[in-house]
């Protein structure tokens, strides 16, 4: 499919999109960010969608026996096996001449960065006609608070603790989105619950597009993350407005920065406002900072935008 | 109201009554989320301007916009507090709850 069609699709927005809900009465904690992100894309995707989730919280809040939190047919998967499984619906639904669906995964950083990316890989490289879309936030929550290969440095998890000599998380957040654009992807994109209409928009473009596509979203969690559940979106927007997240897609061939801003916002306000980086000293933060710049140094090189 | 409701179910005696395999009706909601709310949005309609910015960053899909007036399904809101911190107008009070 080339941008020009892509570009016809009629626009979502919360004035036209559908009053049905299809992820309710869950059982997320109170200001849980991948509960938005899981709401928005079900809305977009509409009711005529296969929704397949590895173990991980949108999973385990979502399915309580009696509580079907799921509005439309859903499953769990197996932990590394979400990418598969939904391509086995996907051309299972095929098979039986069902036209006009949509299949999609909600799977979090663990379950996309470490544990489900063979799958992830596989389902890409066979076009699947299936919207895979990683809710970050940052760490395994649902088995409370481990380091993922999406955990940032510097963050205090139960398996990368704080102390004197070693400050929280040592390692960088992998290149995920990089990972599945060098698939040849037709369509991966990041987002931020932050800037929702953005995340909406990119939902809704894959939606339109036949075979396997991608999209990164960032998702806070306040339980995690030590941070009132009330600013939910708001440190999810903070994350982008400071540079530490940013805004891309890529499609045909072409890597594309939503949001290049000419300053960014102060990182150290984003990070000491969260239980998990408030050990964080100056030179901690400093590192931060330099690992920011070099990557939007090369994100700026090599991306046209 | 375009969204499951609590719906009666009778919980399980024995084994039988139990579903064949670990599957279950989508949309079967058997309890509401209200009892975990300390504070609860209350949404002035007089300074909304139908922005619908709360309604899509609510995390439990509890706002409702039908018949462009904001409400609440407080049987499954959270009292998170998000629609109100979100509103641009100020719109939104979060109210203690009472017993
Ligand atoms: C094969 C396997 N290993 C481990 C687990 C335990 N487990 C369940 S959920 C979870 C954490 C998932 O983390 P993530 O994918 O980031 O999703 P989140 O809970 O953060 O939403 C883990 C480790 C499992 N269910 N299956
Ligand atoms: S632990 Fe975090 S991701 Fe999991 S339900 Fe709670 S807020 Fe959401
Ligand atoms: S308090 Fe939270 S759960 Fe309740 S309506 Fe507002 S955003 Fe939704
Ligand atoms: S965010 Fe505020 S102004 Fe906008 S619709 Fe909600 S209550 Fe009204
Ligand atoms: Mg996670």
């Amino acid at each position: 499919m080339t941008n020009d069609t892509v570009l016809k699709i009629p626009r979502i927005t919360p004035k036209n999109m559908t009053e049905k809900e299809f992820f309710y009465g869950h059982k997320a904690c109170a200001g849980c960010g991948g509960s938005v992100a899981v709401r928005l894309a079900l809305k977009v995707l509409g009711e005529r969608t296969y929704t397949a989730l590895p173990a991980g919280c949108m999973a385990a809040v979502g399915f309580i026996f009696p509580q079907m939190a799921f509005n439309t047919n859903a499953l769990i998967t197996t932990f590394p096996g979400v990418a598969s499984m939904a391509s086995g619906i996907a051309a299972g639904a095929k098979a039986l001449g069902q036209k006009d669906f949509k299949t999609v995964c909600f799977a979090g950083d663990g379950g996309t960065a470490d544990i489900g990316l063979q799958a992830l890989s596989g389902m890409i490289d066979r076009d699947d006609d299936v919207l895979y879309i990683c809710y970050d936030n940052e760490a395994y929550m649902n088995t409370g608070i481990q380091k993922s290969g999406l955990t940032p440095y510097g963050t205090l998890t139960t398996t990368t603790p704080a102390g004197k000599n070693i400050h929280g998380t040592k390692t960088n957040k992998k290149n995920l989105f990089e990972i599945i654009a060098a698939h040849d992807i037709k369509y991966a994109a990041t987002a931020s619950i932050g800037y929702p209409q953005d995340y909406i928009n990119k939902v809704n473009k894959a939606k339109h597009i036949k075979g396997a596509t991608f999209i990164h979203v960032y998702a806070s969690c306040p339980t995690g993350w030590g941070t009132p559940t009330n600013t939910s979106i708001e440190i999810a927007r903070e994350a982008v407005d400071c540079g530490l997240i940013f805004l891309a897609e890529y499609q045909n061939g072409d890597y594309k920065l939503n949001k290049n801003p000419k300053e960014f916002k102060s990182v150290k306000e984003y990070l000491t406002k969260q239980g998990r980086f408030k050990h964080m000293t100056d030179a901690d933060i400093e590192q931060v900072i330099a690992y920011r710049d070099m990557k939007w140094e090369r994100m700026r090189r090599n991306w046209n935008s | 109201m375009e969204r499951p409701v609590k719906k009666d179910f009778k919980r399980p005696t024995h084994i039988n009554d139990y579903p064949v395999g670990p599957q279950y009706e989508a949309g079967h909601l058997a309890e509401t989320n209200a009892s975990w709310r300390s504070v609860r949005p209350v949404v002035d309609n007089d300074k909304c301007i139908n922005c619908l910015i709360c309604y899509m960053v609510c995390p439990d899909g509890t706002i409702m916009k039908t018949d462009g007036k904001i409400s609440v399904d407080y049987d499954y809101c959270k009292g998170c507090g998000v629609c109100a911190h979100e509103c641009p107008k100020d719109a939104i009070a979060m109210v203690k709850e009472e017993l």
